[in-house]
Parts: C-alpha cells; sequence; structure tokens
C-alpha cells in the first residue's frame, strides 16, 4: 500500500495526521460551509453586517420562505419529470447498441463504436444552433420534451460505450450455446443478457441521473417558462430577482443542490463503480 | 466470437447455413438503430448543419438566411472579444490541469485505512455532483468582496479586501478555481481507484532499493496510475473547453467581457445578439479546437483496444 500505512506510525505522527485531515477537509468545504451558514440566518443579521459572527437567531424558517414566495417546487418538480424519463430511455437504447457493438462483429462496427465515442466530447455550442432550431420546429421548444429528447439523445453515446465495455467482459459462451439451441436474438439480449448487467444499469443509473439533473446550458437554451424550468436554470433566474436576499438564495441553492448529493450518499458505491471504470486497468 | 467471423464470408458459406448467417448480419444493425437514430439525428447531423451555417449570416427567426461565404471567420478574426475568448480558453486548458495534480495530491494523502475514512473521502468527493450554477452561486457569494467569507479570512492574516469578479485581471482564474473545485474531486476519485490496484510487490522492491516519499511516489507508483491520468486528463481538458455555466453564472462574460471564453461567446453572439451564423462560426472554431483532443482520444482508445 502507498503510502506506508499511518496506524504503523508513531503516534504524535499520527495525531498530527488526523489533525492534517480535519483541517484539510474544513478548508475544501469552507465556500460550502459559507452558503450554508448564510442559509439561516436572518436578514437582520446580513443588514447589520453580521455576516459570520455568531448569528442573532437560527432562521430554519429561510428554506420554508423561499418554498413560499418563488416557484422553487415548481423547479424541483421540473427536473425530475425531465430527468427520469430521459435516464431511463437513454439507458434502454444504449444497452441494446451496446450489446450490438461487444458481442457482434459486423462492418461499421469500430466506426459506430468511435462515432458514439466522439459525439460525446463534442462542444454543446457545435449543437446549440441546430438543434434550437430543430425543436422550433417540431413545436417542442419550451416544453419538457424538449430537454427529455436532448438529454436521452446526446447521454446514449456516453451510456453506448459504458455498457459496450461492460458487455464485453462476458463470455461468449452463454450467448454461443443460446444461439446453438436456436434462441432468436432478442430472446438472448433479454434473457441472458439483461439479468447479468444489473450492477452495471444501476452505476449507470445514477452517474446519468447526476449528469442530466445538472444540466444548465440545454435548460438555458431550450426551455424559459416558469412551467417547465428545472432546478438549474429556476435558481439562477432567482438569484436575478432577489439580489439582496443572501440568505434565500443560500437556501435555495442548498434545496437544488440536495437531489444528487443524497442520490450520492444513498448510493455511493454504485456512483463511484460506474465513474471510475476504466481508471484501474 | 469466432462464430460471428465465420458468417462474415457469406458467399461461401453451405446453403443449409445461410438463413442463420442472415439473421446474424440483420440483428446488430436491429439492436443499435434506435440509438444511432436519435444519436445521428441530435449530435451527428447538427455538427455538419453549424459548419454549413457557419457560412451564413442569419437572425435565427427569419426564414431567409444570407451566404456569406467565409465573411463570418473574416471578421471573427478580427474580432477582439474572439481573441480575449480564446486566450482565456488556453488558460482554462492549462490551469485546469491542476485539477489531475490536486486530485493524485488529495488522492495519497486521504489513501489511508483509518476508521472514518470512507466518510472523508466521500466529504472530499461530493462537490462533484454538485451542479455548476450551485458552484458558481456559492463561489460567487465567497468572493464577495464585502460579505466574502474568503476576504473575512485573509483580513485575518492582513491582507486588504479585494473583489476577485470585478477585476479584469483576476476574473478568469477566480473563474477557474470555483471550476477547479468539483475537477480535483473527480480527479481524487480515479486516483483513489488506481491507488487500491498499485501493485504491493513493487512498493516492496522500491522500499528495499531504498526509494522513500516523493521518489516512490514518481518512479514506482506514478507508471502505474497512468490508466487514471489518462482519463483524468482527457475528462480535464475536455472539460475546460466545455466550461460554460460558471462563467455565464459568476459574471456573465464580465467585466468588459473580460472573462468571457468561446463557449459563452458563442452563446451570446447567437442567443443574445440574435447572430446565429457568427455563432455557428464561433462553435466551429471551438469545435476544431476539440477534434485534436478527441481525435487523440479516439486513436489511444482503438490502440488499446487492438492490444
Amino acid at each position: 500500500m502507498f503510502p506506508a500505512p499511518i496506524d504503523k506510525a508513531s503516534p504524535p505522527k499520527r495525531y498530527l495526521y488526523y489533525v492534517a485531515v480535519v483541517v484539510a477537509l474544513v478548508a475544501w468545504l469552507l465556500p460550502l460551509l459559507a452558503v450554508l451558514l448564510t442559509s439561516i440566518r436572518s436578514a437582520e443579521d446580513l443588514n447589520m453586517g453580521n455576516y459570520w459572527g455568531w448569528p442573532k437567531e437560527w432562521k430554519f424558517s429561510n428554506y420554508i420562505e423561499i418554498f413560499q414566495a418563488t416557484p422553487l417546487l415548481r423547479y424541483l418538480i421540473n427536473s425530475v419529470v425531465i430527468t427520469i424519463p430521459a435516464v431511463f430511455l437513454a439507458i434502454a437504447l444504449a444497452t441494446l447498441g451496446g450489446y450490438a457493438l461487444a458481442k457482434f462483429k459486423f462492418r461499421g462496427n469500430l466506426l459506430m463504436f468511435c462515432i458514439f465515442v466522439g459525439g460525446n466530447f463534442v462542444p454543446f455550442q457545435i449543437l446549440m444552433v441546430p438543434v434550437r432550431t430543430m425543436t422550433l420546429r417540431f413545436g417542442l421548444l419550451d416544453t419538457y420534451w424538449a430537454l427529455i429528447l436532448f438529454h436521452l439523445a446526446f447521454q446514449t453515446g456516453f451510456c453506448t460505450l459504458f455498457m459496450r465495455n461492460f458487455i464485453s467482459t462476458l463470455p461468449n459462451a452463454l450467448i454461443e450455446s443460446a444461439r446453438v439451441e436456436g434462441v432468436g436474438e432478442f430472446k438472448i439480449f433479454w434473457h441472458i443478457i439483461v439479468p447479468l448487467l444489473r450492477p452495471a444499469l444501476a452505476a449507470l443509473a445514477v452517474l446519468l441521473f447526476t449528469f442530466v439533473w445538472n444540466d444548465y446550458f440545454w435548460a438555458l437554451v431550450l426551455v424559459q417558462s416558469d412551467t417547465v424550468k428545472p432546478i438549474t436554470t429556476g435558481i439562477a433566474s432567482l438569484r436575478g430577482q432577489w439580489l439582496a436576499s443572501w440568505q434565500l438564495i443560500s437556501a435555495g441553492s442548498i434545496v437544488a443542490a440536495l437531489p444528487p448529493v443524497a442520490m450520492f450518499f444513498i448510493l455511493q458505491r454504485q456512483f463511484i463503480a460506474g465513474l471510475t471504470l476504466g481508471a484501474v486497468k | 466470437m469466432s462464430s460471428q467471423s465465420a458468417t462474415s464470408q457469406a458467399g461461401v458459406v453451405p446453403p443449409k447455413r445461410r438463413r442463420r448467417v442472415g439473421r446474424h448480419d440483420l440483428a446488430p444493425w436491429l439492436f443499435i438503430a434506435p440509438g444511432a437514430i436519435i444519436f445521428g439525428v441530435y449530435v451527428v447531423i447538427p455538427i455538419f448543419q453549424s459548419f454549413w451555417l457557419s457560412l451564413f449570416e442569419w437572425d435565427g427567426i427569419t426564414v431567409d438566411k444570407e451566404f456569406v461565404g467565409l465573411a463570418n471567420y473574416q471578421q471573427l478574426f478580427e474580432d477582439e472579444q474572439f481573441w480575449t475568448s480564446l486566450r482565456n480558453n488556453v488558460y482554462w486548458l492549462v490551469f485546469f490541469l491542476l485539477g489531475p495534480v490536486g486530485g493524485v495530491a488529495i488522492a495519497v494523502f486521504l489513501n489511508q485505512q483509518v476508521r472514518g475514512m470512507r466518510l472523508v473521502k466521500s466529504l472530499f468527493f461530493f462537490p462533484f455532483v454538485l451542479s455548476q450554477v450551485v458552484i458558481g452561486l456559492v463561489f460567487s457569494w465567497f468572493y464577495d468582496p464585502e460579505h466574502g467569507l474568503l476576504n473575512a479570512v485573509l483580513g485575518i492574516f492582513g491582507v486588504p479586501p479585494f473583489a476577485p469578479l470585478s477585476d479584469p485581471n483576476m476574473v478568469t482564474f477566480a473563474i477557474i478555481a470555483a471550476g477547479l473545485w468539483p475537477q480535483v474531486s473527480y480527479c481524487m476519485i480515479l486516483y483513489l481507484a488506481g491507488l487500491t490496484a498499485v501493485d504491493p510487490e513493487q512498493i516492496e522492491a522500491g522500499r528495499l532499493d531504498g526509494a522513500k516519499g516523493f521518489r516512490m511516489f514518481w518512479h514506482i507508483i506514478m507508471p502505474q496510475l497512468r490508466p487514471a491520468t489518462f482519463i483524468a486528463v482527457v475528462i480535464t481538458v475536455v472539460g475546460a473547453l466545455r466550461s460554460f455555466d460558471l462563467v455565464q453564472v459568476m459574471t456573465d462574460g464580465g467585466p468588459y467581457g473580460s472573462s468571457s471564453i468561446l463557449a459563452f461567446f458563442m452563446f451570446q453572439q447567437s442567443i443574445t445578439n440574435f447572430r446565429m451564423g457568427y455563432g455557428a462560426a464561433i462553435a466551429v472554431v471551438l469545435f476544431l479546437i476539440m477534434s485534436v483532443f478527441i481525435a487523440f482520444f479516439l486513436w489511444r482508445m482503438i490502440r488499446t483496444e487492438e492490444h
């Protein structure tokens, strides 16, 4: 193991290490702690210039006020409505495609793979005007479907890469023996391959949820009404309207950050497994 | 996969097997078609459309586009804002590489099996799952010259108050620092995964040879972390060229366009100024820069595939 295990070091060294870890952690999270502290301050405190001293009163009611005074709840619901179908459909399409790329040899296999991988890295701006024009022409601009369709299409690239790499590690013998017995190709996929993908599907779903939930650029380009806006552009526009009320904006930011953070802490193992695929070998 | 390689010589297989061969040829295409079609419509075709559009002057509303040839590009290269944005993109690229550096440093620092370490690692990592909008808001507040914690903390050490986001010479670096926060987290997690796979025998051998501390790290550990480094660098470069959200949220390109980058400049020209053709030309330049890295990535990926 590298570096040398600290529990074998002398006690003073060991305690020094613990202290260093705590100090580093606090420094690392300092900007976030500042927001957390501000979110439970009263307006009077901020007006009096008491930013970092002990708060006069703990105002947890800021969190209630932000929901009552702004469409924050609507934004959260919009984010859910956009994210869930996009994640689900992208993974479905990518599992089909990833299987084809992993287990069939056909002309164009490598080319298809490169298009999915390469497309996944392009800057969004090269897609922006055509995608916006197309969405407008479909009559979908400023609707949920504008974002669902784009995210599902774009994320299919990354997901196909992910699923293809995972499916490649499954033994071919499984598929071949089923073929010999005359099982149809789709049945092989559905009954033999898909059940083996559960860990990969879970990892991918958590990752994708975070990616889509956190999207800001496309929400800015494709939707504008409060009834459709996800939380990212929602909180940004709240900030424009509530410029002076930092305690409320802070509370709103914390709320906006909560779903992916909760998701991460609950499904940590899957999340990190998905993210670090390929970092080891 | 041997059964499929036989099917590629479709013409010479005996008639009895022909039906199965046909089925195998069609099956992969049926599996891949739904994903490929929607990816084609939303990602592949728009790239070509943007190239084409960059030759027109168009406000995005009227039906008629005016063909102007390369005039958009000509104008672009004379546009001071373009050069400012491009220069800032270079800053982003260079300084964002502190992401992998910081990531490996923290990973080595935290790679201990002590009680509670898992939680500590999670707390170091979780800025990565925050949206860039939230990070932008958090850091705007952190940098605020009057109310921000940064000045409050530096004030203790006697540093006079300053406003990082209002100073044209400082603003881009202040935004990059905010962007590095989640980026370091991400690289850290890649390196932590890499460190678990480091070969203990090589470390032992290194210790016997008297390698210690940084020498051990550089000559024995780093070479084994190469896959993690590769991914970290690729993701960091893509992230640097893609960054948009932070600039838009924290400064809206200001003050006086000094923190603009190509992605933001493009958005501003197309959406705010209704110059779709000009915007497309900016996007093409950004795409071409990115293509260099995409090509390199694909080339390396194919090479490792072949092994």
